[in-house]
């Protein structure tokens, strides 16, 4: 069934929409992530502009995490305190990463460096994350303790604020700064950041495995619900017919994916969420490395 | 001697000789949730005070959608990764352009005539000034027309227009679904020898209607409402789906 979609002014079939949505969604109930970063891909596929493809899909991240943390707020997996104090920290750093987005931009080449930096900056953190996971599980099957709550340099700061979800006595500065430092990155690549904090909450906060996901998700509401109030008033780019399409299956997806993940290990969840990361990180790699079949693209006057 | 002196009429009375009149299938388009593309058919007749000239008569349809300015990028391997190297900003093309002819264009128009009333494809684009870094200009117009052609927006149909004993003309033009907002110029010119002697324009009206026309006005008057009623939606539909799982799992 094809459908029309007013702002975006295409016409693409209704359940490919939901189908996408509902891939997405599994992964963002699973992960904690938003998946922005596989959905504008995917869009851009089926032929939707890219601008109205990014506006677009933060509205719908809005309903999938928004689904996925009511799920999650049930088995009382969110930090809400914790979710609260990054997402301070990382409006800051997205206000940041707009200036330093700019700045980028009037010197040339912004899509580059931000694709290389999306590859450097993913390939580290799935590779580390792949390995710390596999020697988890191999770990675990032979029987050795898992080491808990280890100090780290992160336990001797001050303005120590108390976590209960998450088991953390913590100083708020490094919370803060993994925010400001998503916020930032978030902005500058134009996603909301889930897959970098995911990891971030995990090894440098040292938050357990199932809080992460729920508090993660707290936080994508926010910034992406921002995101899209953003776009609609400055770029007019969000496409509701196309939002609905999308979230009904995001929806839908999100409780399907909370359930799978929480059935199963931390460790596993840990390692499928680094393959999920070095898949990305290869696909932009290979597209950079890989002679396009067609060269030329068409973009707006003077768009990016 | 006679012949002579109709031609020399002909040539200077061109636009009075021979007339269009002109029929279309809907003059309006209307994109509604399910728009699926249109077929657009046009057809007419030529009205002529003289009896028919010796040479054969031509006619030519060109449709033609907005035009906005674009930038062509091409992309080039630098130290082994493809990046985005050079642009060209056009300073106007058609979101849509179909050609339908009697015969192949070169034949039914000479190349000064389709310089003046810019009806084939590359005419149709206008590129004024290409940077001066840039050295092949022309490749990127004709990547621009290559890509659209490809995805059914550019249409160059040669010998589409049937035309019956040099009076009655018809072809169909087909929109594709993915059709802008806009005034379609609608252009039939007839030609003798490459020559155009006549001339008629018109206008489809291809409007957003129904439920895509109040979303798109809204989106465009009303920004904070819009953005504030996709939220709406989102955070509703994620509460939905929550409640109906949880009513599910208790059954």
């Amino acid at each position: 069934m094809q459908i029309y979609l007013p702002i975006a002014e295409v016409s693409v079939n209704a359940f490919l929409l939901l189908g996408l949505g509902g891939l997405v969604g599994i992964l963002s109930g699973m992960f904690g992530v938003g998946g922005g970063f596989l959905m504008t891909p995917l869009l851009f596929f089926i032929g939707i502009p890219p601008a109205v493809a990014v506006a677009t899909e933060a509205n719908q991240i809005v309903a999938s995490s928004f689904s996925g943390v009511l799920a999650h707020l049930r088995r009382k997996t969110v930090d809400l305190r914790m979710g609260t104090v990054l997402l301070i920290g990382g409006l800051i750093g997205a206000a940041l990463g707009v200036v330093v987005f700019n700045y980028l931009k009037s010197l040339g080449q912004v899509d580059l460096l931000v694709k290389l930096c999306y590859v450097v900056f993913l390939g580290v953190i799935g590779g580390m994350m792949f390995l710390e996971s596999l020697r988890a599980i191999r770990n675990t099957r032979s029987g050795k303790a898992p080491k808990r709550k280890k100090h780290n340099w992160v336990h001797g700061l001050p303005f120590k604020m108390r976590f209960r979800t998450s088991g953390l006595y913590i100083s708020v500065i490094p919370p803060v700064l993994v925010g400001v430092s998503v916020g930032v990155l978030a902005a500058i690549m134009g996603v909301g950041g889930g897959f970098v904090m995911v990891p971030a909450m995990i090894y440098i906060l040292g938050m357990p495995t199932k809080v992460v996901v729920g508090t993660s998700l707290f936080q994508i509401i926010f910034v992406t619900a921002f995101t899209t109030m953003l776009h609609a008033t400055t770029n007019f780019t969000v496409d509701v017919a196309l939002a609905v399409l999308l979230l009904v299956g995001g929806v839908i997806g999100a409780q399907i994916g909370t359930q799978i993940g929480t059935r199963m290990k931390a460790e596993q969840l840990r390692i499928l969420l680094a393959l999920m990361v070095l898949a990305v990180c290869f696909k932009l790699a290979l597209d950079l490395l890989i002679q396009p079949s067609e060269l030329y693209s068409i973009g707006a006057e003077g768009g990016h | 001697m006679l012949r002579l002196a109709l031609v020399l009429i002909c040539l200077a009375l061109p636009l009075k000789a021979e007339e269009v009149v002109l029929g279309l299938s809907s003059d309006r388009v209307r994109i509604t949730a399910t728009f699926e593309g249109s077929e657009i058919l046009v057809f007419g007749a030529i009205k002529r005070e003289a009896p028919i000239p010796e040479d054969p008569l031509d006619v030519i349809v060109a449709i033609s959608g907005p035009s906005k300015p674009l930038t062509v990028r091409r992309k080039d391997r630098k130290l082994g990764i493809w990046v985005n190297t050079d642009a060209v900003e056009i300073d106007s093309a058609p979101s849509f352009y179909a050609v339908a002819t009697t015969g192949p264009l070169n034949e039914v128009l000479t190349s000064v005539e389709d310089l003046r009333h810019k009806i084939s494809i590359p005419r149709a684009i206008r590129s004024v000034g290409a940077p001066g870094s840039v050295e092949d200009a022309q490749n990127f117009t004709d990547a621009l027309i290559r890509i659209r052609t490809k995805n059914n927006a550019y249409q160059m149909l040669e010998g589409a227009v049937a035309l019956d004993e040099q009076t009655l003309f018809r072809t169909a033009i087909e929109l594709p679904a993915n059709l802008t907002e806009g005034d379609y110029r609608t252009r039939i010119l007839l030609t003798r020898q490459g020559r155009v002697i006549s001339e008629f324009e018109t206008v489809i009206d291809v409007r957003k209607v129904g439920l895509e026309r109040w979303l798109f006005t809204l989106s465009r008057e009303n920004p904070m409402l819009y953005g504030l009623m996709s939220l709406a939606i989102a955070i509703a539909a994620g509460w939905g789906a929550s409640a109906a799982f949880r009513v599910l799992r208790r059954n």
